[in-house]
């Protein structure tokens, strides 16, 4: 008994020892934990709430079911919106991977003066979607831009007014998009090419088999982990496309280019509208979870395994 | 064998020039005079180069302005670097604790936490933003720069923490533990052991931060007011608003303006930042 007390009595004097320094170590989580408690998931909860009732221009809590939902799914911007998504969705998804993985290899094949052709790559990804939005706008003028400039050199009927047509203003937001952040792409499976083990290549190159055929057969197979990885980083970006629409197109012409997350920041902040566009953001989120929830899942299964080495 | 390797510059040249033409034209295009706009091609090199389409769009155009402002880009320049270099240095420093604490410090809930603020990170700011702006406007924050401040400081720190908890990951626990006997309590530990150890990790969230801060527009526009704008938001005003004859010219400038600093630090910083691009991808 005498021993098991005495026991229990430096065992909690050398654990306060080591207590001091892991009660400074809770101390400095709260900032970042308050924001991610009451900022992420509080807000989150709060705007669910709103979306519960009939709010305008400011929050009124008399709750009116799912009624905001309703309106939003008889919306006929909303679904323009969401159907916009799944072009812009597929078009920039797609293109960013094809020719960010294209780019990947012909960087890969051993070039002189690889860190100039990379930094060119990447050199968009350093301007905001603003400054892309503008450029690309100025681009696509029908009056004065690419359109103008082909015309005169003698091809008189091209035609590039997609930006100013309804039916294709959506598929310019895909262009500047892609231009934007293939050079991600690019650097995200280079690092995956650098990865292969050489010797794959010494083997094949034994055997014969041409290049573009260890590239479609062996390599892009190996690499179906960093595909998963930059097809949700892509889908991130494209669910929470703003800027971008904003300066290229406004979603224009009316509302022929709009997104989700330009239609829910219209209707909260101008459009007094505060319920629906509490509900719009809460159908993007689910979206969001929807795509992201299989990437988290991923990433926490291989921290585990990680730490079993 | 020669012909392939020829085919192969010959495509990267190809992607190259693809990539860099838009960059020619904004800058080109800002060069020229409006009369040499309407009367030649996007692709044709200024016949006469002038700054004077720069000036208007960073003074402003005081003729045609209603107001006292004059509408140029240099006040909403000042007020990027005002918003900045402080939302960088607290979330940077937030992140860096932060992940310290929860990479070094085993705590019960450590993971889930990481877990949390990792998942938080993919959330759409609009889902968030009307309570946000309910909180900034209690604190009596709103349309003022410590509010954008906080905001960015809000919307930084899942990204910050996750660099630097990844990386202090992977310091040897050996180390650790010998500077633990030696006596050094959470904060020696971070100041003298960690934070030097981290100096790469430090330039890489501070470089990615900086993109993303004076990037940012939707923080920027919901918060700002009309004496916080940002740049960016300042930039698509400018671009949008313009009664008569639209001067393109000026907006490529302006445009060139708000896009040079990070483009700046893009090309001085190299290889830092495409180590930290990767990983910060979420954040687009």
């Amino acid at each position: 008994m005498a021993e098991q007390a005495q026991r229990a009595l430096t065992s909690s004097h050398s654990g306060r020892r080591r207590w001091r320094p892991q009660w400074t170590a809770r101390m400095a989580l709260i900032p970042a934990m308050t924001i991610t408690i009451v900022c992420f998931y509080g807000f989150i909860i709060w705007t669910f709430v709103i979306s519960l009732t009939r709010s305008r221009l400011l929050p009124v809590y008399k709750f009116t079911g799912f009624d905001q939902y309703f309106r939003l799914f008889a919306n006929e911007r909303w679904w323009t919106a969401m159907q916009n998504l799944a072009i812009h969705g597929v078009l920039f998804i797609g293109g960013c991977m094809l020719f960010g993985y294209f780019l990947a290899i012909l960087v890969d094949r051993g070039i002189k003066a690889e860190g100039l052709f990379r930094t060119v790559f990447m050199l968009p990804l350093s301007m905001s979607f603003i400054v892309t939005g503008v450029i690309w706008q100025w681009v696509m003028n029908p009056g004065l831009g690419l359109q103008e400039a082909v015309r005169d050199l003698g091809w008189t009927s091209f035609e590039f007014n997609w930006i100013v047509r309804p039916d294709r203003s959506i598929y310019t937001l895909a262009i500047a998009g892609i231009w934007q952040q293939v050079g991600l792409c690019m650097a995200l499976f280079l690092a995956g090419l650098r990865n292969i083990d050489p010797n794959i290549w010494k083997a094949t190159r034994v055997d014969g088999i041409p290049v573009w055929r260890v590239y479609l057969h062996v390599i892009t197979p190996m690499l179906r982990t960093v595909f998963f990885t930059v097809f949700i980083l892509m889908s991130a970006i494209v669910m929470k496309a703003f800027d971008l629409v904003v300066a290229l197109t406004g979603g224009g012409p009316g509302f022929s280019s709009d997104l989700p997350a330009r239609f829910v920041v219209d209707h909260i902040l101008n459009r007094q509208e505060l319920g629906l566009g509490a509900a719009g953001a809460f159908v993007l989120l689910c979206t969001v979870i929807a795509v992201i929830s299989p990437y988290i899942h991923f990433e926490l299964r291989k921290e585990r395994g990680g730490r079993g080495h | 064998m020669r012909y392939n390797r020829l085919a192969l510059y010959g495509l990267l040249a190809l992607a190259a020039l693809m990539v860099l033409a838009p960059v020619f034209i904004m800058v080109s295009t800002s060069l020229k005079s409006m009369d040499e706009i309407r009367d030649g091609s996007i692709f044709t090199l200024p016949a006469d180069p002038s700054f004077a389409a720069w000036g208007t769009a960073w003074f402003g155009d005081c003729a045609q302005s209603l107001g006292t402002k004059c509408g140029g880009l240099s006040s909403s320049f000042l007020t990027s670097v005002k918003i900045v270099i402080p939302a960088l240095v607290l979330s940077v420093g937030l992140g860096a604790i932060t992940g310290y604490a929860l990479a070094v410090w085993k705590m019960k809930g450590a993971n889930l936490m990481f877990a949390a603020l990792l998942v938080g990170m993919f959330i759409p700011p609009q889902v968030t933003l009307y309570p946000l702006i309910i909180m900034i406007r209690e604190l009596g924050l709103f349309g003022s720069i410590p509010g954008l401040i906080l905001v960015h400081l809000i919307w930084g720190v899942a990204f910050t923490t996750m660099m630097f908890r990844n990386f202090f990951k992977t310091v040897p626990q050996d180390l650790l533990k010998a500077a633990r006997i030696d006596g050094a309590g959470f904060w020696r530990l971070f100041w003298h052991v960690m934070l030097p150890l981290s100096l790469p990790i430090l330039g890489v969230a501070m470089i990615l931060q900086f993109t993303y801060i004076w990037n940012d527009f939707l923080l920027g526009l919901t918060f700002g007011g009309r004496s916080g704008q940002p740049m960016t938001v300042a930039l698509n005003n400018l671009v949008g608003s313009q009664f008569g004859e639209k001067q393109y010219n000026v907006d490529m400038a302006a445009t060139m303006l708000t896009a040079l600093p990070t483009l700046v630090v893009y090309l001085l910083s190299g290889r830092l930042f495409v180590r930290g691009i990767a990983a910060g991808a979420v954040k687009g």
